[in-house]
């Protein structure tokens, strides 16, 4: 049996809280990051609301140097990754750098980056255009970035799945470690909040046009209308048990325990979507069964039929209202490949805080759903197995399984700790 | 045009690229390379472009890419703005 893929670290930047502890706090108690999109003016946009990392000024955490080379999504990768770091306090030197790996997903690119270099070139030519376009759209650079500056030369890659990516990367890390890179920093990270970025997830037809923050994005509701669209994500630090307790990591969140991916059928074919087999495979990968499993974070769509599949491949697999559902990134908006990780991290604090948080505005669920969705407030509930699922358009479907590890329960935070900053 | 100067190229490379690692480009530096600086040749094309575009001097990235150091680049610009004035 292979060792375990424990994690030791999180860095995490969402539109309810830059930071980890920051952000739980936030998602327990219910408050939202949604908000009317500021970064220009949306009033003749048909979608209005954007979950915004508002509070991020990325001047303040990285070098001047890597600032005209840089996406805002990159620059939030950058820094989740320092947190995470941080957070595993690793220090620098205890791994060979052929020892450490870098796997992210990105699903979006650097789309503002991208828009304000289009806009040069169609105003003053070719020559005005930055060199570092060359990388800074493309949907590995985040992993490059992290590995440059980190000085992590392992085996590294970049996973797109669309909205699904995130959970991929960090199973693909999983791999990585297994195949015998002792540490991996994984994870996703996404922001498209630019003009131009906002028409191109409006075309989706799968967000939300309402305008009341609070009643935007309500996945499983009966009132359910699309969702509202994220920035943000999540960074975390993946080692080996025997690593972690090598070098005595001051905490482990839990284990990696599963991972799996499908695809669905083309439109139109008999057979069923594949985000069940995923559960189901990533279940089997955890080598455990659907009754040791103590909650389901949901990809949570928003979009109704969406929804209904999801219901139906959860009472399908779990049997009616047989285990907890949840869906925190209802206050976040979908945070694209960074949705994934977000909820791992949720997940992870649900096994440390022994608390499920609740799915914030959706107020009915359809009967016929069958799902036992937490709502309204957080519920105390002991968990020590979490399922996270995520879909992608056009068919991704990814599972993760997360599980706490033998031993004493991580300890809550010593101290209220602000992200470190590092430049 | 008037001669571009040490402190018209270190705005021109901090727009470009940030600023340098480590101690900023002044004078009594311009010598040093620009790998001190933290500068690289993505720095040093971008640079270029935009040297082009304010002071009408073309420098081609080949060329580009074999000065090593402020200096070099200055005395480039600054011998093509007296020939071309």
């Amino acid at each position: 049996m292979s060792e375990g893929v424990y994690v030791t670290g999180i860095g995490l930047l969402a539109p309810n809280g830059s930071g980890l502890e920051q952000h739980w706090a936030a998602t327990l108690a219910g408050r939202s990051g949604i908000a009317t999109l500021s970064r220009f003016d949306v009033s003749r946009y048909p979608v209005r609301l954007a979950g915004q990392v508002d509070d991020f000024d990325a001047a303040r955490h990285l070098p001047s140097r890597l600032l005209p080379q840089t996406d805002i999504s990159t620059q939030l990768a950058l820094v989740a990754a320092d947190w995470a770091l941080a957070d595993a306090e690793i220090d620098e030197g205890f791994f060979a750098d052929y020892d450490t790996g870098v796997v992210t997903s990105n699903a979006t690119g650097g789309f503002e980056f991208t828009h304000r270099e289009f806009r040069k070139l169609w105003t003053r030519g070719s020559a005005a255009v930055s060199v570092y376009e060359s990388f800074a759209w493309f949907y590995a650079v985040n992993t490059g970035q992290i590995s440059i500056r980190n000085q992590f030369r392992g085996p590294s890659s970049a996973l797109v799945a669309e909205q699904a990516g995130g959970l991929d990367a960090i199973g693909h890390a999983r791999r990585t470690i297994r195949r015998g890179t002792p540490m991996v920093v994984t994870g996703g990270v996404d922001s498209a909040l630019d003009p131009w970025g906002w028409v191109a997830q409006i075309a989706s037809g799968r967000l939300s046009t309402a305008t009341d923050a609070h009643r935007a994005y309500r996945p499983f509701d009966v009132d359910a209308c699309g969702y509202v669209p994220g920035e943000g994500g999540a960074i975390l630090v993946l080692e080996t048990a025997s690593a972690a307790a090598a070098r005595g990591a001051r905490q482990v969140y839990g284990e990696i325990a599963g991972y799996a991916t499908t695809f669905d059928p083309p439109p139109g074919s008999p057979r069923p979507p594949g985000l069940r087999r995923a559960a189901e495979s990533a279940l089997a990968d955890a080598g455990l069964t659907p009754d040791q499993v103590d909650v389901v974070f949901a990809d949570a769509s928003g979009v109704p039929e969406l929804d209904r599949a999801e219901a139906a491949a959860i009472s399908g697999l779990f049997g009616p209202f047989a285990v907890p559902v949840t869906a925190p990134k209802a206050l976040t908006g979908r945070m694209y490949s960074g949705g994934g990780p977000v909820d791992v991290a949720d997940a992870l604090l649900s096994i440390r805080d022994g608390v499920i948080p609740p799915t914030p505005g959706t107020a009915e669920v359809p009967e016929d759903y069958r799902i036992d969705l937490v709502r309204g407030v957080p519920r105390h509930h002991e968990v020590t197995t979490a399922l996270v699922l995520a879909r992608g358009r056009w068919g991704f479907n990814s599972a993760v399984v997360v599980r706490a590890v033998p031993g004493p329960r991580t300890p809550a935070p010593r101290r209220p700790r602000q992200p470190q900053e590092r430049t | 045009m008037s001669r571009m100067t040490i402190d018209d190229l270190r705005r021109v490379l901090v727009e470009c690229a940030g600023e340098a690692d480590g101690e900023a480009l002044t004078a009594d530096r311009q010598d040093r390379d620009f790998e001190e600086f933290g500068y690289d040749s993505l720095a040093l094309m971008e640079t270029a472009a935009r040297i082009e575009a304010e002071y009408g001097v073309r420098v081609p990235e080949e060329r580009m890419a074999e000065l090593r150091t402020p200096r070099e680049v200055l005395d480039l610009v600054n011998d093509a703005l007296v020939r071309t004035s």
